[in-house]
């Protein structure tokens, strides 16, 4: 028989004040520039100082959300941590290839090598609660995070495991941030993050966050919401598109009308948004819409912060004002449904439903 | 010798990303190790490391790193008698 699988606790550290568990969208900041650097909470409370020195700044994000969760799931152990990330920890690959060619290959110390692989987070976290099970990282653009879901889903249906801390994660670093603006990927211009979609302009503003679950296949009273179903595309034209998004209502057995919410990525980047707009003006007119890039930035595991503001919206029945994204609103939001894309490609579709 | 010692301090601090430690909190005489400033394994490599790199020294036993890196002094010491650059 498949278990139903719960999300029973968030842990995110973000561009927003989103560390504090008992708040959700207080306050938020709005950014003119065209990156946004995490809000970072105090590190020295969460990790000991001999074991900071040597973290980067994704596994000083994720010690602190995956903390966060654990601890409001009320969990000291996990039978599997499952983590998705775009780029790991790009700082440290950086710093290691850049020692590399500066000192013509010699004199090459461990620190940044241990700490430059893509799992170094999973790996980092299991030390850190002695977890010996399941530890695995998914690296695949923008569906890394949904990746991490899917697995993590199956094997809580399947009973395989009962409790798994799942994540998405990845920090901005400089040479990351100049290729990127290099290639037009990252806008030219400082643009207020509050009118991001009115920009009008090529390319993202780039941010960076940590954002950790416990899944489960038991509800408990800190339970957010369930997760009712993932699925990604790697490729998916913008005619395909409302078919297969239909085609995923189905298969859920869910209609269309059902959708209190839907949380849309877009990014304000004029060549990429089209695919969201059309879903906005065509199959989703009569339906409550949402945004949050301009709340998080765009980063491959930027979906994290979707799936994290979809279970904050389920669990307190609240629906931020900025994150509306059009003129209908939703009282009681029951089941949201969360579309990711970045630039076109890697396509996500995730299902959540109120307990 | 004395400005050798200040930049041994800095090096430390900076290579091994000890943040929260001034210059000034690091004696010439503390262990590096276990109790004083509490550098591990992977700090020992590091400045073997940088033994080689800034000064020219290569540790050829590993052993010898135990006596050399006891303190601020003993490195110090250990470098002005052996460098090359």
């Amino acid at each position: 028989m498949i278990k139903p699988v719960y999300i029973n606790s968030v842990g995110s550290v973000s561009v927003q004040k989103t560390f504090d568990n008992s708040e959700f969208l207080n306050e938020t900041t709005v950014y003119n520039d065209t990156v946004a650097k995490v809000i970072a909470p105090d590190y020295k409370q969460y990790i000991p100082a001999a074991q900071a020195r040597r973290m980067a700044k994704g596994i000083k994000m994720s010690t602190v959300s995956s903390q966060t969760a654990l601890k409001e799931a009320g969990r000291e152990q996990v039978d599997a941590i499952i983590v998705g990330t775009g780029l790991g920890c790009i700082g440290d690959s950086e710093k290691f290839v850049g020692d590399i060619i500066d000192n013509d290959e010699q004199f090459l110390t461990p620190t940044r090598f241990i700490q430059s692989s893509h799992n170094t987070v999973a790996g980092q976290i299991a030390l850190g609660i002695g977890c010996q099970g399941y530890n695995f990282t998914y690296v695949h653009a923008a569906i890394s995070f949904e990746s991490a879901l899917i697995d993590a889903k199956m094997q809580l249906e399947n009973n395989e495991a009962e409790h798994i801390l799942v994540g998405g994660v990845d920090e901005m670093v400089k040479h990351h941030v100049d290729t990127h603006r290099l290639i037009g990927h990252i806008k030219s211009e400082a643009t207020e993050s509050s009118k991001l979609l009115e920009s009008n302009t090529k390319g993202a503003v780039m941010g960076e966050g940590s954002h950790f679950f416990v899944l489960s296949n038991k509800m408990q009273e800190s339970t957010y919401a369930e997760l009712l179903s993932v699925e990604c595309y790697n490729t998916l034209s913008k005619e395909e598109l409302p078919v297969k998004i239909n085609q995923f209502l189905l298969e859920n057995n869910v209609t269309l009308e059902a959708i209190d919410l839907v949380i849309l990525g877009n990014n304000g980047d004029v060549d990429f948004d089209s695919y969201y707009n059309e879903l906005s003006e065509t199959y989703f007119k009569n339906t409550a819409q949402a945004y949050y890039k301009h709340l998080s930035g765009e980063f491959d595991t930027a979906s994290g912060f979707a799936f994290w503001l979809a279970s904050k919206v389920l669990k307190t029945q609240h629906v931020p004002e900025v994150i509306e994204l059009n003129q209908l609103s939703t009282q009681k939001p029951n089941t949201i449904l969360i579309y990711n894309q970045y630039r076109g490609e890697n396509h996500s579709l995730v299902l959540l439903k109120k307990c | 010798m004395s400005e050798l010692k200040l930049e041994l301090k800095e090096k430390i601090i900076e290579q091994l990303n000890l943040e929260d430690i001034a210059i000034e909190e690091i004696a010439d005489t503390d262990p590096l190790f276990g109790e004083g400033l509490g550098l591990d394994s992977i700090d020992a490599l590091e400045l073997i490391v940088m033994l080689d790199k800034d000064y020219g020294i290569k540790l050829a036993d590993p052993k010898e790193g135990r006596k050399i890196f006891e303190s601020i002094d003993t490195m110090a010491g250990y470098i002005e008698e052996h460098r090359s650059r």
